[in-house]
């Protein structure tokens, strides 16, 4: 299964906004471990030791309290990438892999963003923030602060909408994502 | 099962006695003391004193070596723990099973800088399979079942169990679990029949197939079933230097090792092959040489335990994972049955080939320019005196190519050696584990005179513990594998690599007289015609170690040998010297 994660490429926790650039071989895997301390560095650690760059990590709990899940993508072809699995699936803590494939995937990043908003160009920006659906969360005499949700293109196409009227900070989450359908990956981990 | 009343110092021994352990090598500190005191009394649990804890974790990996079973070394937290870290790294890389055991301060002075405080779990987590801490008395059972299971099974590895002081203090209940609690742990997997079907199908239409036989067939107990599928399909085989021994030296279709240091047949073997059936081998850099020139006309069938050995290196064309004597067994099946109906082999030429290489190009050495003794002559007399039912544990270098080379190994656990990692200073240590877990053989360390000045220390443990060793020491005076590097290919400076302690040097130290006062025996063999008797008086003494100072030649070098960075068709027999390809298959 190949796996090409939309137009291009995030820079997730990291904060360090790459250039938009598309790179067909980002691949996000679903991880699948056990809840307890350390596992996060196990997994993280993997990677740096393998040589292998994460773009994109996020990490929180899942319907089971006793299984975390990561979410990770990694910027490889696709031989390293089985490698990266295999290694990966030889972590103890590490309950099931899943690559996500794109299309049958739902991907979601968390982005606030501070815009300069003075009296004079509040209402553009706040055009902007209707246009992408995205919300103001907080708001002063010379800037609001805004959240929006969504895949990684739209947020770029956010951020380069709101760009004129001044950014001063971006923080972004990691992509979070979830295969489309009825079907749950951690219930079948749980029966296995 | 009842549980009872006991300290998590009490369970943590308890714990040890019911996961099989029969002998820790250790040495106590601060955070450990806690475990020290019931150690004390452990009715089936043998602790020996070490030294260093760097020897204490060889001897656990020698100890696992010799008899396949989980070796166990402790020590105490901060430095004691750091001490370990080279062992349990080298028993990591040549799957080696290990359980090694820290103290860690107190649970409320972790992450405080606390004194003798070292994040050994942060630190080994590159280097273990798995590794715990354990703050929680309660959890001391549990973890240590793990810990076994986790080191034993599948490939086998090293695993660090890291207790803080307090958590060995605290009353709890002891239970051995009958659960194991690791749902994310799957080591095991059944060989698939379809591609054991493949693998034999591309068998019966090769016409230069040879097996690769790696440590895993040795680690998987797979010797028996791995023969069997050898002598059935008639093809030729080689051994990797963890895998000297998985099958006998004295095998008919034995070619030897491959690699930088291999045999001309071996390497050829591998270059020509049309087919390789590798088993429990992870082609490694210093078997492959230049991975693109490596084996360019052969199909791979990669038979592993661990999928991720799997076209880590070489793609392979069919890859088998499992257990090495599960799938040798399937194959061999496979085989039979296939055979049964049609059999075309014909493997006529390629054993020509091969053959005429065996004979053309048998391993050997010429007379060193110096004079002195050569020091491969005394590893092969070591190897034909003391025989096949001896234990030879090599340290890295000259010494261990020679001792892979020139000795004949004819059952599996017989040859012990840093291969992976390639750990100076693995072998004293290691023989001393080797020999407490098979105190009935013979068991020889053979170790240069570089590597022997990093552990001899424990010498002194293997004397107060009546654990006797007989140490060679190949004492060419230098770092020899290095200088050979430096003669070959920084235009003969040798750099640093002088030691001192040979022929026409001030002996510093001197290896009979360290002998001596470790209490151990010592002797010394300066010229050729002194070798055998040297060597039978040495197996003559049994109350206590022996070291052997063979002073030889500073002049020997490995050959044949693959250069770096080249590909394995360019072996050369001795200096500038490549094979004549008179003939090709």
């Amino acid at each position: 299964m190949r796996t090409t994660i939309g137009n291009g490429h995030f820079v997730g926790s990291t904060g360090a906004a790459r250039a938009a650039e598309v790179l067909p071989d980002t691949h996000t895997l679903s991880v699948l471990v056990e809840n307890k301390p350390g596992v996060l560095t196990r997994v993280a650690a993997l990677f740096a030791r393998r040589g292998y760059n994460i773009s994109s990590l996020a990490v929180g709990p899942t319907e089971h309290p006793e299984i975390s899940r990561i979410t990770v993508a990694v910027d490889v072809a696709e031989q390293p990438l089985e490698q990266i699995t295999k290694q990966l699936n030889k972590l103890v803590n590490v309950l099931k892999i899943v690559q996500l494939e794109p299309r049958q995937t739902v991907v979601r990043e968390l982005m606030l963003v501070k815009v300069t908003a003075d009296s004079s160009s509040r209402t553009s920006v706040l055009e902007v923030v209707q246009m992408f659906r995205a919300k103001v969360v907080d708001a002063s005499s010379d800037a609001v602060t805004i959240e929006a949700t969504g895949a990684e293109d739209k947020l770029r196409a956010l951020l380069s909408m709101l760009e004129p009227f001044g950014i001063r900070e971006i923080v972004k989450s990691g992509a979070v994502a979830i295969s489309r359908g009825g079907r749950s990956i951690t219930d079948r981990t749980l029966l296995s | 099962m009842t549980s009872s009343r006991v300290t998590g110092a009490q369970s943590l021994i308890q714990s040890l006695e019911h996961a099989g352990a029969d002998v820790v090598f250790g040495l106590p500190g601060g955070a450990i003391l806690p475990t020290y005191d019931p150690l004390m009394d452990a009715a089936h649990l043998r602790h020996i004193l070490v030294r260093h804890e760097q020897g204490a974790g060889h001897a656990a990996s020698g100890y696992a070596h010799a008899t396949g079973e989980v070796g166990v070394c402790m020590a105490t937290s901060g430095p004691g723990a750091t001490n370990l870290i080279t062992a349990i790294a080298d028993a990591q890389m040549d799957s080696i099973p290990l359980v090694a055991i820290t103290g860690q301060v107190g649970s409320s002075f972790i992450g405080t800088d606390a004194f003798q405080e070292a994040d050994i779990v942060g630190m080994t987590m590159p280097v273990t399979k798995h590794n715990f801490l354990v703050t929680d008395a309660a959890d001391i059972p549990m973890t240590i079942k793990q810990a076994f299971h986790i080191a034993s099974t599948g490939r086998p590895g090293a695993v660090l169990v890291d207790v803080t002081k307090d958590a060995q203090q605290a009353m709890t209940d002891f239970v051995w679990p009958d659960e194991l609690g690791l749902p994310g742990y799957r080591p095991s997997p059944r060989p698939h029949q379809r591609q054991i079907r493949e693998a034999i199908s591309l068998l019966l239409q090769a016409k230069r197939p040879v097996f690769l036989l790696g440590g895993g067939v040795i680690r998987g107990r797979a010797s028996e079933q791995v023969r069997e599928l050898v002598d059935l399909s008639g093809a030729p085989f080689v051994t990797t230097l963890m895998g000297r021994g998985a099958l006998p030296d004295s095998h008919p279709a034995q070619l030897g090792m491959p690699g930088m240091h291999g045999s001309v047949a071996a390497v050829s073997a591998l270059q020509r092959a049309d087919l390789i059936i590798a088993i429990g081998a992870r082609f490694d850099d210093r078997v492959t040489g230049r991975l693109d020139s490596f084996a360019p006309h052969a199909a791979v069938v990669h038979c592993d335990i661990d999928a991720a050995e799997i076209s880590k290196n070489r793609t392979a064309d069919v890859p088998i994972v499992g257990e090495a004597r599960d799938i040798a067994a399937g194959l061999a099946a496979e085989l039979r049955e296939r055979l049964a109906e049609r059999d075309d082999r014909d493997y006529e030429a390629w054993w020509s080939f091969l053959s005429n290489l065996r004979e053309s190009y048998p391993l050997g050495w010429t007379q060193t320019a110096d004079g002195f003794t050569a020091p491969q002559k005394v590893i092969q007399r070591l190897g034909e005196i003391s025989g096949p039912e001896s234990i030879f544990v090599s340290g890295v270098g000259q010494h261990q190519m020679w001792s892979a080379q020139f000795i004949d190994y004819e059952r599996p656990n017989s040859w012990i050696n840093s291969g992976g990692l390639g750990t100076m200073g693995y072998s004293v240590p290691a023989a001393m584990g080797a020999k407490v877990g098979a105190p009935d053989r013979t068991v020889w360390a053979i170790d240069g005179d570089g590597c022997f000045q990093m552990t001899n220390q424990e010498l002194a443990t293997c004397v107060i513990n009546e654990i006797p060793i007989k140490v060679a020491v190949i004492n060419n005076s230098s770092l020899g594998m290095v200088r050979q590097w430096q003669n070959l290919f920084y235009d003969q400076r040798y750099s640093h690599t002088d030691l001192n302690t040979g022929h026409g040097t001030r002996r510093i130290p001197d290896f009979v007289k360290l002998a001596d006062a470790y209490g151990c025996a010592g002797l010394r063999c300066e010229r050729d015609e002194d070798i055998d008797a040297t060597i039978e008086k040495a197996m003559e003494i049994d109350d206590r170690p022996v070291v052997v100072d063979f002073t030889v030649s500073a002049d020997a070098m490995v050959w044949p040998m693959v250069p770096t960075g080249v590909s394995n068709d360019e072996i050369q027999i001795a200096q500038g010297m490549t094979p004549e390809w008179e003939r090709d298959i």
